[in-house]
């Protein structure tokens, strides 16, 4: 049981990295000049960021 | 894998995130890290919370769930007073909601963990919810692409309790809202129950510091749906299956920008990842025990775990981004929710019982 357990983290781990290395080469490159605040609180600059309880 | 190579490699990732991505996901990943050793560690499972509180009348877990609800609220409601850029966790109050939120409510029984439960039972390597976790991820996808029809059946303007009231107002209305919740768990209970828990107070107590890190750092409250149908919007997009030109949701600017970027700097998914990797890390010393499935109960809890995804999009959020982060950042729309994802939970621990689950 722990050793199919093990079997079944390890695909699934893999089929994460997978996805995010898939990602990563067909997404444009990240604009590191542009980066965001550190903090977002204090900063002035409102959350671009997607959310669920957000409808649009 | 032990904890130390484990640590390593969590660090160096956390270090290729600050290089490559933005210092801010990079702390962001950390945050996950934090709420996944804490969900995993106190096993604060929402959903196991509220069944021992119907099925054995065991007040323990929804009072840890209370206690976080209200730090986090007091935390996140002070925040977004003193910091207009902060945004709240705000849904419109609408037919969607109630449906999504039942439908979730009764799903997430059967398939054993709201959003943050089936994120760090699938970091532990418990098989369900690893099997669940990418079903979760199309149902929350198509639930984006079709939510603009649902909203079409009526909704209301999204109310947020500190624009409404103001910061403190917001706090004090909350507060007794959540004292009402918790008389209502002592009527249910009865006399001569045990009421508070050490581990679920202390995931309590950590829970609520992380999410408001989270709403700090971000700018935007903890949520888990969201992340998960972006990843399935990417696959399928990438397919050509899907034009998200013509899609009410994606064609939104903001949506429309995350799937055009990677997925590492979508706030969401990388507090999701995070999640992962501290559950993955608490498994390292205290691995998991799940008993084996029938392939009935394998087929019903895939099928539950799909629809779960579905209706947390239909219900702005799940337990984390709707239940927690809407009533902690003053948004109606969670306690709305609250009592239709519990009438949900109610048919949800039936059918649960009926699969011998």
């Amino acid at each position: 049981m722990i050793r199919s357990t093990k079997k079944y983290q390890a695909i699934f781990w893999a089929c994460l990295i997978s996805f995010l290395v898939w990602d990563k080469a067909v997404s444009p490159p990240v604009d590191l000049r542009n980066e965001p605040p550190l903090i977002a609180a204090g900063s002035g600059k409102p959350s671009s960021g997607g959310h669920c309880a957000i409808s649009k | 894998m032990k904890r130390l190579p484990l640590s390593v490699l969590l660090f160096l990732f956390f270090v290729f995130l600050a290089w490559t991505v933005s210092i801010r996901q990079a702390v962001l990943f950390a945050v996950g890290i934090g709420m996944g050793a804490a969900l995993a560690g106190a096993r604060f499972g929402f959903t196991t919370g509220w069944r021992q509180l119907i099925e054995q009348r065991d007040p323990r877990g929804v009072v840890g769930q209370l206690v976080l609800l209200a730090l986090a609220s007091v935390f996140s409601l002070s925040l977004l007073g003193h910091y207009p850029e902060l945004t709240a966790a705000l849904g419109p109050p609408s037919i969607s909601l109630l449906v999504g939120a039942f439908v979730f409510g009764l799903t997430m029984q059967i398939a054993d963990g709201c959003g943050s439960g089936t994120l760090y039972k699938a970091g532990l390597g418990i098989p369900l919810n690893m099997g669940i976790l990418p079903l979760f991820a199309l149902g929350s996808f198509l639930g984006s692409v079709q939510v603009g029809d649902w909203l079409k059946l009526g909704q209301i303007a999204p109310i947020g309790l500190v624009t409404e009231f103001g910061s403190a107002q917001a706090i004090l209305i909350t507060l007794v809202g959540l004292l009402i919740m918790a008389l209502a768990t002592r009527l249910w209970v009865g006399k001569g129950k045990t009421w508070w828990d050490r581990k679920w107070l202390i995931g309590a107590l950590a829970l609520s510091i992380l999410a408001a890190l989270n709403l700090i750092i971000a700018g935007q409250p903890w949520g888990v749906v969201y992340g998960f149908g972006l990843w399935a919007a990417k696959i399928v997009n990438a397919a050509g299956l899907f034009d998200p030109a013509a899609n009410a949701f994606w064609s939104q600017a903001g949506n429309a920008q995350r799937l055009n970027e990677m997925v590492l700097m979508d706030i969401t998914s990388i507090t999701n990842i995070g999640i992962l990797g501290g559950a993955l890390w608490i498994s390292a010393r205290a691995s998991s025990d799940s008993k084996p499935l029938t392939s009935t109960q394998w087929m019903v809890g895939l099928v539950a775990g799909f629809l779960m995804g579905y209706s947390s999009r239909l219900a702005f959020g799940c337990n984390i981004g709707a239940m927690l982060s809407g009533i902690s950042t003053g948004s109606v729309h969670g306690w709305i929710w609250v009592p239709l994802a519990f009438a949900g939970t109610l048919i949800g621990v039936r059918i649960r019982r009926h699969y011998q689950f």
